[in-house]
């Protein structure tokens, strides 16, 4: 009963959010996260279930919030380094090194976490800067630059890590990916307070009209006088620290540092991430709520095929035929072709005067004042 | 009369927001040079890509030798016999003259490519222009000039009943186009439609049988050539009176000068190897300098020295006589020097960007990241420069990419003009936009040098020079040849000292 109630309060919530966006770019991307969750909804018994133990929510979309954490947390930093033209394959790598450094300097050294964590996101920061000098410095391709941190990063953590698994007992450093806060998974807290940093650090100075303009067209940038070499520096950076964050909570997530497996492929999920959040990979406009809604996407997507028991050598095909699914609903070509062949479909339907959404198809204009 | 070669009827085409095209008729005969003529954004290229199927259309019919024909995609139209030369040459430089005539529709055996075959055909379609190339050189090797006849060469391999040719004379020289007149009269004898799209009225009346003027989507008229004369012309194009158009004409720049002896700017012997050899350059607040030169002669390259796109490696530049180094276009702009680049689309607008964002963002880079301009001011800024340059957008959210390029040239010099310059470079401002924009572009740079900026102006139509510069420097092969004055200033005197001076073997 109580279940019921809550589910129908979920959908009305989450009904209502999908309205106010209808029209805008991000409404595709929420539109696919709601019909993923409706399938869960009708077919696997469970998914909504929630329940209270010790004052904490825990569920199935609760898990998806603290699972996609990760991910979220990376698309928030690969979103603006797609949006300058770009691209970080390495984040999964600086995941590996930021989840080595906390974790020798924990249990090898016997820091104190609060050392042990600064150190750890210093440490990635001068990775994405790295990246950064590779691209913006040395005019080197992005893929070409951040693929050289890819390969070389992992090695790096086995060396800081000297070939181990470090597991790990700190409490504050298995709060990060474990504790509650507000009844809540406390990641859920790192990602907004993210979220509202690079928002802030974006829209609420000029360097998101910047990172825009660079991305569309980066040598009339230069010409407006744009300083598109210290723009781009600034993104890999800031990705770089995304990454560390996103590779404390993944040792965190299992008390140990394994520089071997933390963070792998997590590169491909932040940037499929950003591509279903409506940010083209050619770069220009970018949707920082999109990423993010993108990664839990991502999540919500991979726990539905645990749950419906699809084996993890296929899941991959399934999960790319939806992927390619949401690309297409974003794509507004594809969207007038569908429009086209509803035609007939929406003469047969005008007769009943039914109030069948006749613009749902056409092309929307995202060009409307963000703010 | 025989069937008509293209009747298109009543064709209609919209976007959103936007009626590009309304009901628009054109009839082209066989053998016919037909011109397009009409103001940007007046719907000559949505016309064209109609007619070759980018674009689908919304209402209308298009006849081809008394067919009715809808291509869907440009391959389509060409295999129906409706070739298309753009503007830009769309060809591929690194692969050889044969290659690109064939590309896409090699000959092949087998699946493999038949390469005697690719020559022959190359060597057949470049003979019905009368050009023999070494079809095997690579493109770029050849000037651009000869690129436009090796596409239009393509444009005729498949068998093209009618030739659409957009502006393909924007960036050659008069003997060039001279002898692309010629090829295009031989092709008019054998029977080929060509429908000829530019912005150059003397070539219109040089070669076009007759004209179909279009404004704001609608079809005007048609008219014979002769039977129209050229005021008439431009009247019906900008759709005001002959008498206001006549007035437009006979305005000249007033010698009249408000300057101060003090140069804004000076340069001495500022040069780049391989670049601009060294030259002098002074130009005063309130002074309109032209640069005069042919194509290649070094007027872009001096204007990217002087803004710091391209670092100088001799010479110095003098800011209200000081000395000052720029080794960006930062630090040019921090000395209030703009530039509007030759290139819009390159070095220009952020196509993807609207019209506020696109305005708001050279005075936003000065100010930096941290002092962002408020919405409300950018969008008082955009509104005051869409209304004082006349910008047409449904609104000032409207992509820039979407808007015609003499409203996107309108944009640009709005971005700058929101700086408040002292120096503003102008590369080629009124290149590829109509008579109307143009009238008020070169209205504009006046009422900018009664305000007291200094302007250097550069173009490749003398006329204009003549009409705006207070003074004009010449340049030939990359260096300075020639300055001229005032009352010197006339088209003959430039022509002149281009000529002159070639002849001489400049002094080392």
């Amino acid at each position: 009963m109580i279940d019921w109630l809550s589910d129908l309060l979920f959908w009305i919530v989450f009904g209502a959010i999908l309205y106010s966006l209808r029209g805008k770019r991000i409404f595709w991307t929420v539109g696919a996260l709601a019909l993923l969750l409706l399938f869960n909804q009708f077919f696997t018994p469970g998914f909504f279930h929630l329940q209270v133990l010790d004052g904490h929510l825990y569920g199935s979309r609760i898990d998806v919030l603290n699972q996609g954490a990760k991910v979220m947390l990376l698309s928030l930093g690969m979103v603006l380094v797609i949006a300058t033209g770009g691209v970080d394959l390495s984040v999964g790598a600086v995941m590996a090194i930021a989840a080595a450094v906390s974790s020798r300097l924990l249990v090898t050294q016997h820091q104190p976490a609060s050392v042990a964590i600064v150190a750890a996101l210093l440490v990635s920061i001068l990775a994405g800067a790295w990246n950064g000098l590779l691209v913006a410095g040395f005019g080197i391709q992005p893929i070409v630059a951040t693929l050289v941190l890819m390969v070389a990063g992992r090695g790096v953590a086995q060396l800081i890590t000297e070939g181990q698994i470090i597991n790990f007992l700190d409490p504050t450093m298995v709060y990060l990916g474990n504790g509650h806060l507000f009844g809540l998974p406390f990641t859920l807290t790192l990602v907004l307070v993210m979220l509202l940093l690079a928002y802030f650090l974006v829209r609420r100075t000029a360097l998101g009209l910047f990172i825009e303009a660079v991305g569309d067209n980066d040598e009339a940038s230069r010409y407006s006088g744009i300083n598109a070499k210290q723009v781009k520096f600034l993104v890999y950076t800031f990705s770089g620290l995304c990454a560390g964050l996103a590779g404390l909570v993944a040792c965190s997530n299992i008390k140990s540092a394994d520089a071997n497996n933390i963070g792998l492929y997590l590169e491909l999920d932040a940037i499929l991430a950003v591509v279903v959040g409506g940010t083209s990979l050619q770069g220009g406009r970018f949707y920082l709520v999109g990423a993010v809604v993108g990664g839990l996407f991502i999540q919500t997507l991979t726990t539905t095929l645990y749950a419906k028991n699809v084996s993890s050598d296929i899941s991959p095909v399934p999960k790319a035929l939806v992927i390619i699914a949401v690309c297409l609903l974003q794509s507004e070509v594809f969207r007038a072709r569908l429009a086209h062949l509803m035609r007939p479909l929406e003469k047969l339907l005008k007769p009943v005067g039914s109030r069948f959404p006749q613009n749902l198809f056409s092309a929307t204009r995202h060009d409307s004042p963000k703010s | 009369m025989a069937t008509p070669l293209l009747e298109v009827a009543g064709l209609s085409k919209g976007f959103p927001g936007v009626k590009a095209l309304d009901a628009v008729d054109l009839t082209v005969q066989a053998g016919e040079i037909h011109a397009l003529m009409g103001e940007n954004g007046a719907g000559k290229s949505t016309l064209i890509k109609v007619l070759t199927g980018v674009f689908p259309r919304d209402s209308g019919e298009t006849r081809l030798s008394g067919q009715s024909i809808s291509p869907n995609s440009p391959r389509e139209a060409e295999a129906l016999g409706i070739s298309t030369v753009y503007q830009e040459v769309n060809l591929i430089p690194h692969l050889s003259v044969a290659e690109n005539i064939c590309l896409g529709r090699q000959p092949t055996w087998l699946g493999a490519i038949r390469w005697g075959a690719i020559t022959k055909r190359a060597r057949a379609a470049l003979a019905r222009l009368d050009l023999s190339l070494d079809v095997k050189r690579q493109l770029s090797s050849y000037s651009i000039a000869i690129q436009q006849m090796v596409a239009i060469a393509r444009a005729l391999d498949i068998s093209a009943k009618l030739l659409i040719l957009d502006e393909p004379t924007s960036s050659l020289d008069k003997t060039e186009v001279e002898e692309l007149f010629g090829k295009l009269r031989k092709l008019r004898e054998n029977g080929l439609g060509i429908i000829f799209i530019t912005h150059f009225l003397e070539q219109v009346y040089e070669i076009s049988d007759s004209i179909t003027v279009l404004r704001n989507g609608c079809r005007v008229g048609c008219f014979a050539t002769k039977e129209l004369p050229r005021i008439k012309l431009v009247a019906h194009m900008i759709g005001k009176a002959v008498q206001q158009v006549e007035a437009l004409e006979q305005k000249r720049a007033s010698t009249a000068t408000i300057r101060s002896d003090a140069p804004a700017l000076r340069a001495s012997g500022l040069g780049k190897k391989g670049s601009v050899h060294p030259i002098d350059l002074e130009i005063r607040p309130g002074e309109v300098v032209g640069l005069a030169g042919l194509l290649g002669s070094g007027r872009t390259e001096t204007a990217r020295l002087l803004f710091g796109v391209d670092r100088p490696d001799q010479g110095t530049i003098q800011i209200n006589g000081q000395v000052v180094k720029f080794t960006s276009p930062r630090t040019a702009i921090r000395h209030r020097i703009a530039l509007t680049p030759e290139d819009r689309k390159v070095a220009g607008i952020i196509p993807n960007l609207t019209v506020r964002e696109n305005i708001v963002l050279a005075l936003q880079a000065s100010r930096g990241s941290w002092r962002r301009l408020s919405v409300a001011e950018q969008e008082r800024l955009a509104d005051q420069f869409i209304q004082s340059l006349g910008i047409k957008t449904p609104t000032r959210e409207q992509i820039v990419r979407n808007l015609s390029g003499g409203n996107q040239q309108k944009v640009l010099l709005a971005r700058w003009l929101a700086t408040e310059p002292k120096l503003f470079i102008l590369d080629e401002p009124t290149r590829g936009i109509d008579v109307g924009a143009k009238a008020e572009v070169e209205k504009l740079i006046q009422s900018l040098r009664q305000e007291g900026l200094a302007v250097l102006f550069i173009s490749s139509e003398l006329e204009e020079v003549v009409r705006q510069s207070q003074r004009v420097v010449v340049l030939r092969d990359r260096r300075k040849v020639d300055e001229l004055t005032e009352a010197a200033i006339s088209e003959e005197a430039i022509m002149q000292s281009i000529a002159t001076h070639s002849l001489e073997r400049p002094a080392a």
